[in-house]
């Protein structure tokens, strides 16, 4: 039977840790708190240590802090409403700007692929498009209001400049460049309340969301002309829920994360604990069926925030919750 | 600015609990109980009146649900009028008391009463975000009045 082992349980945060993040390489860990400080991780010979702790950014929580593809730059949102964006070139970690216009808490920042865009949503129920310039300004290039609560969420497409925001208003939305303005081109309903986290698979073809409503949905992408008969508009695909996780959860689910090597889904949940979904083996991708591989009880001793599977050791994960600890722990098949 | 409900019913404190042998054994290991959970919060102040919670009947010990073993306690409360624009505010003087008294171990649900309020529904769904909890905990001025509807100067 597949199981989670703990590898280590990393101490430092002094409050709730709401993000955990790897860097795109794989070594290093950026974890984020209520503390209003960011924390990066590392290893020193077998041993995770706590390598440098950035104070200077932010006056109030820092939710989320994600990195560029290129792993040079660390961005990280907090409830001030700004979002700093931080350069690692000289070795030291180096605020280079502030993003402002938010009008209060911003709740997370992604990059795109090409790390040419940046995308921040907020309680003001706005998502903004940033530019990344060449020589590290950052331009605001359009700002989204078609939540009508406050987005919890943005994520990039693994490869196509498509956006998909999720929100308070229990939706999610999707999002793409049309003659030099970014507009919402499609918004998934099916969830019964707020969708904490979405995120994408490997090949960008399907989301997977997860909710106040205990339950975690996959949704496909049908192309213009697809085999299904699927109806679509224009060149715009379209995307429909095609499998829903229910009775599994016993709280919220506050975080998914899609391994991209194994295929290995993971929630974060305010039960305390940890579950790992595996894709059956006569799965199809209209009908996709799921298993639960195996869980965590009590994998925190208060509500799990955040999970993220190493880009480079696919059975390494990140963890990290209210009771202000972060713990890696090891997927064994 | 004009009160929500000017004259409200004032309704009777319960008395103090009973203080039995065994509570004040050290040796027998106390549940958390719904009357203990009951007790941490009527004393709540209402935030226009100078009255508390229990007074007011917004919250009862029939509505404080507590189970000890599965760290769970559920509370409803019932806003003293259906448009009551106090009623978010009060929800979280539940939320914030209950944080700082109980052991962390336990998830607390603070709900309004079913059918007792206009919008029920957002202010349940707004109560039960912790993330909007904590963002409004950093308010300064939000949490100056948290802590004046908690601060005990009748007792």
């Amino acid at each position: 039977m597949p199981r989670l082992e703990e590898v280590t349980t990393l101490e430092g945060h002094i409050e709730p840790v709401w993000c955990v993040s790897w860097s795109p390489f794989g070594s290093l860990l950026a974890t984020c708190s209520g503390d209003k400080t960011i924390r990066i991780w590392g290893k020193e010979g077998e041993k995770w240590i706590c390598k440098t702790v950035l104070t200077d950014g932010h006056t109030r929580t820092v939710r989320y802090v994600t990195w560029s593809p290129c792993g040079q730059y660390l961005a990280s949102a907090s409830f001030d409403a700004t979002v700093v964006i931080w350069s690692r070139k000289e070795g030291e970690f180096e605020s280079i700007a502030t993003l402002e216009g938010h009008e209060n808490e911003v709740k997370a920042v992604t990059w795109s692929s090409s790390g040419s865009l940046i995308a921040t949503c907020s309680r003001d129920k706005s998502v903004w498009i940033w530019e990344v310039t060449e020589d590290e300004e950052f331009e605001c290039a359009s700002v989204m209001t078609s939540h009508s609560q406050d987005v919890k969420h943005v994520i990039w497409h693994p490869y196509k400049e498509i956006l998909a925001s999720c929100s308070y208003d229990d939706t999610i939305k999707l999002y793409k460049e049309d003659n030099d303005d970014w507009t919402c081109f499609q918004t998934l309903a099916s969830h019964d309340s707020t969708v904490w986290k979405i995120c994408f698979d490997q090949s960008g073809s399907r989301l997977a969301s997860c909710s106040d409503d205990k339950t975690v949905k996959i949704w496909q992408e049908y192309l213009p002309g697809n085999e299904e008969g699927i109806v679509t508009h224009g060149s715009d695909s379209v995307w429909k829920c095609v499998c829903t996780l229910s009775g599994y959860h016993e709280r919220a689910v506050y975080d998914i994360n899609w391994n991209h090597v194994t295929g290995h889904l993971v929630t974060a949940c305010g039960d305390d604990s940890i579950r790992v979904f595996g894709e059956d083996a006569d799965s199809n991708k209209n009908e996709p069926k799921f298993s639960l591989m195996t869980m965590i009880n009590h994998a925190h001793s208060q509500d799990v925030n955040s999970v993220s599977w190493n880009p480079k050791i696919p059975n390494l994960l990140a963890s990290c919750s209210d009771d202000n600890l972060v713990k890696l722990w090891r997927y064994v098949e | 600015m004009s009160l929500d409900n000017a004259n409200p019913i004032v309704y009777q404190r319960s008395g103090a609990r009973q203080i039995s042998a065994a509570d004040e054994d050290d040796t027998v290991i106390d549940e958390i109980d719904d009357r203990e959970v009951y007790d941490l919060i009527r004393s709540i102040n209402d935030p226009e009146h100078p009255l508390t919670l229990e007074e007011l009947n917004v919250v009862e010990h029939a509505n404080v649900h507590v189970d000890n073993k599965k760290n769970q306690v559920a509370i409803s409360f019932t806003p003293t009028i259906p448009h009551c624009s106090m009623a978010t505010l009060i929800g979280l003087s539940i939320r914030v008391k209950l944080l700082r008294s109980l052991p962390a171990r336990f998830k607390v649900d603070v709900q309004i009463s079913p059918g007792t309020h206009a919008s029920e529904e957002a202010v349940n769904k707004q109560l039960a975000d912790k993330e909007r909890v904590a963002a409004a905990l950093e308010n300064s001025h939000l949490l100056k009045v948290v802590n004046e509807c908690l601060s005990n100067h009748e007792n």
